[in-house]
């Protein structure tokens, strides 16, 4: 897709500087003349609505570092100057600490948006696995922000999930000390998870630089899962089209996050981190924040520590295998009659679990938990083996086909009403 | 559709299972009060941050530390609405200790505005010798530190309703909490009370608040112009405890306010644009 460049130099400055370093003809051909598939829903905007969180984050995040004290007798302490006497302190901190929701909840669904569209096949694998890569990025940067207020479940949420370290074999007790940097998790694992905290997000923007290139290498997938055949009639020029309806997007998105941040900016947090870490008090529950329940859930399914630990690890590691193990050819969800129910039942067992995850670890939520956990990785069995039998509904030709298809049939209808009311519409 | 459904039913199960048996236990939830700064619009109560300060001052600053709080706070805007002058002269009545002084020693001298306001005990160990071994704790960030499990599906619905006043609400409760422990009840310890809501009901804190304890402003008829009850009293330091953990609070509803009708009109006008310029392709043109 990355094909022929459009780029024109028109000015001289700009013919001088395309011969020695072709920046503006790299913006020019991934952002302005780039084909992207002319039927791509609203889905398709969580790409650029995550690179949005991304870059807010790291940007609150600096700001946030010039007032923060990363020491545990003073990290608390400094959060609260942050919110009590740094002007727009509140809003710096409520904006990252929501960002980080937020981000989750875009990238959840554009995960699952990947999932239903078939998005990890190929050509995208490559692409996939540098999703799958980021996602844990995320998730371990996530994990060691939280850390930083030093509250009680900053603490020992460091405490518990650092220790699952210990379960492997041999290097497991070593790895947990160097975590660590000790024997217990005190200022040193602090100070650690901070550095890392401030490093992450920069891997993650790497990733994401090489993500972005492997999509515009091999083009945006799109809801018929039918590859662009002729870029005129299947594709439009990113920008405007691609530009404006994603900006649109992302101001929704945008309101969302800041009904959070303004209105309920402590909904998605525990209340418990707003008590000082303290070593000699373990909280009655301790659960992470909720992009992490899922996985909770799973980890303490499993009876055996190493085990829960393996079947955690695997959950997010199986999703880089699945261009391989979904068997079918089909892409797109919308033309496999079958497969489809199976990924409802996936997202309802993934929330399933959220919920799971925050229950207590006892009685008929353990039993729950191992039910979904079966039905979790059931479902990769399951696209293994339905790709081998299931019949496809017919795909449209081309994704041209199908857009006209669409005016013919759903729209179509709309058309007709609209050109009704033409005369009072036209000025 | 069967594994759909299935796991649909199995997913319903769990919620319905699991909804009575989150509130189970022997945790009450507290009554939801109303609050004067709750929802989109709420603001402080300044008269009721004014008599809950002077609750605290009177009442809990005798056992509890309140670190994160300045003299000068109390007049910042969004707040009790203290005068300058009134700040000043309370945190006169102060002895703060200082130093050291070129001869290298502490000493003591009468507050200042930009002083926190001085802590009952000097350290935790001196805290929890004079409180029967437990640390009551610090008054700051109380509101935002306690609350209780809202449960399946209502934690849902505050998503919409805003409700997040459980801090408050439990506080309030509690301190109005102080009963008998029923029949049958295990003896209490030396040191121990019994408290409908607090969770397992044994609390070191002995009923801190008594009907007329504290003397409320009075109106012009001479009368207080609340009652001086357990009741009021308790919701009045809940609401300045609402306001320590959360001293910026009304600017951030009102920010978010304007930010919110920004939104709104900036993605109307994105919407129209994006029709306007999508409006050239065929099978987006019905509205051209």
């Amino acid at each position: 897709m990355s094909g022929h460049s459009t780029y024109q130099p028109k000015t001289g400055i700009e013919r001088w500087l395309d011969a020695r370093l072709p920046i503006v003809r790299l913006m020019h051909d991934s952002a302005v003349s780039y084909p992207v598939p002319r039927n791509l829903n609203y889905l398709w905007t969580f790409g650029g609505i995550l690179m949005f969180m991304l870059v807010a984050q790291i940007v609150t995040g600096i700001i946030l570092v010039m007032h923060y004290t990363p020491h545990a007798s003073m990290a608390f302490n400094s959060v609260e100057h942050i919110m009590r006497d740094v002007n727009y302190g509140w809003l710096l901190r409520y904006l990252h600490s929501n960002g980080a929701s937020m981000f989750f909840v875009a990238v959840y669904i554009h995960i699952f948006r990947g999932l239903y569209y078939g998005s990890y096949k190929a050509p995208r694998e490559v692409l996939w696995i540098l999703g799958v890569v980021i996602f844990l990025l995320m998730m371990a940067t996530a994990f060691m922000g939280y850390v930083l207020p030093w509250g009680q479940m900053s603490f020992w949420g460091a405490t518990v999930i650092t220790n699952l370290f210990s379960a492997l074999p041999v290097i497991g007790e070593t790895i947990v000390t160097f975590l660590w940097g000790g024997y217990s998790v005190d200022n040193p694992t602090l100070n650690r998870f901070f550095s890392l905290h401030y490093l992450l997000p920069f891997m993650i923007f790497g990733v994401v630089i090489l993500h972005v290139w492997a999509l515009h290498h091999v083009g945006q997938n799109n809801p018929t899962g039918v590859e662009v055949k002729n870029v005129a009639k299947d594709t439009v020029p990113f920008t405007p089209y691609a530009t404006i309806k994603d900006l649109f997007g992302m101001v929704c998105f945008i309101f969302v996050f800041a009904y959070f941040v303004f209105y309920q900016p402590n909904f998605m947090g525990h209340a418990d981190n707003y008590i000082p870490a303290n070593p000699a008090a373990t909280p009655a529950h301790i659960v992470p924040e909720w992009y992490f329940l899922p996985f909770y859930a799973i980890l303490r399914a499993i009876p055996d520590k190493l085990g829960g630990v393996l079947a955690m690890g695997a959950a997010i590691v199986v999703l880089a295998f699945l261009p391989w193990i979904d068997t079918s050819k089909i892409k797109s969800m919308t033309y496999r009659p079958i497969a489809r129910q199976f990924f409802w039942a996936f997202l309802v067992v993934c929330i399933a679990l959220g919920y799971l995850g925050a229950m207590p670890a006892e009685g008929g939520y353990v039993i729950a938990s191992q039910i979904f956990t079966v039905l979790y990785f059931g479902y990769f069995v399951a696209l293994a083996l339905i790709g081998i039998f299931e019949r496809p509904r017919p795909l449209p030709a081309s994704i041209a086909d199908s857009v006209l298809e669409n005016i013919k049939s759903g729209s179509g209808a709309r058309l007709g009403a609209a050109t009704a009311s033409e005369p009072n519409a036209k000025g | 559709m069967i594994p759909f459904r299935l796991t649909i039913a199995a997913g319903l199960a769990v919620m319905a299972l699991a909804g009575p048996a989150f509130g189970a236990g022997d945790r009450i939830k507290p009554p939801a009060e109303t609050w004067s700064f709750s929802g989109p619009f709420g603001r402080f109560d300044q008269a009721q941050l004014q008599r809950g300060f002077k609750v605290v001052k009177e009442v809990c600053a005798s056992c509890h530390s309140m670190n994160l709080i300045r003299f000068r706070n109390l007049s910042q805007p969004g707040g009790p609405g203290f005068t300058a002058s009134q700040v000043a002269a309370l945190a006169q009545t102060y002895q703060i200790k200082d130093g050291p002084n070129d001869a290298g020693e502490m000493f003591e001298r009468p507050g200042r505005a930009a002083d926190a306001f001085p802590a009952p005990f000097p350290n935790e160990q001196a805290a929890r010798a004079a409180s029967g071994g437990a640390f009551p704790p610090d008054l700051s960030v109380l509101a935002k530190a306690r609350t209780y499990e809202r449960g399946f599906p209502w934690f849902v619905f505050d998503i919409f309703t805003q409700y997040q006043e459980q801090g408050p609400d439990y506080i309030t409760a509690l301190l109005r909490g102080y009963t008998e422990p029923p029949a049958g009840h295990a003896p209490l310890l030396p040191g121990q009370y019994f408290n409908t809501y607090m969770p397992g009901h044994l609390i070191a804190m002995p009923q801190p608040l008594n009907d007329g304890q504290v003397e409320y402003p009075k109106g012009p008829d001479g009368k207080p112009q609340v009652p001086e009850t357990v009741a009021q009293y308790a919701k009045d330091v809940s609401a300045f405890l609402v306001w320590t953990a959360e001293p910026h609070l009304e600017a951030r509803k009102r920010i978010g306010m304007q930010v919110m009708l920004f939104l709104i009109i900036f993605a109307g006008l994105l919407y129209y644009t994006k029709k306007k310029v999508w409006s050239r392709l065929p099978e987006h043109a019905s509205s051209h």
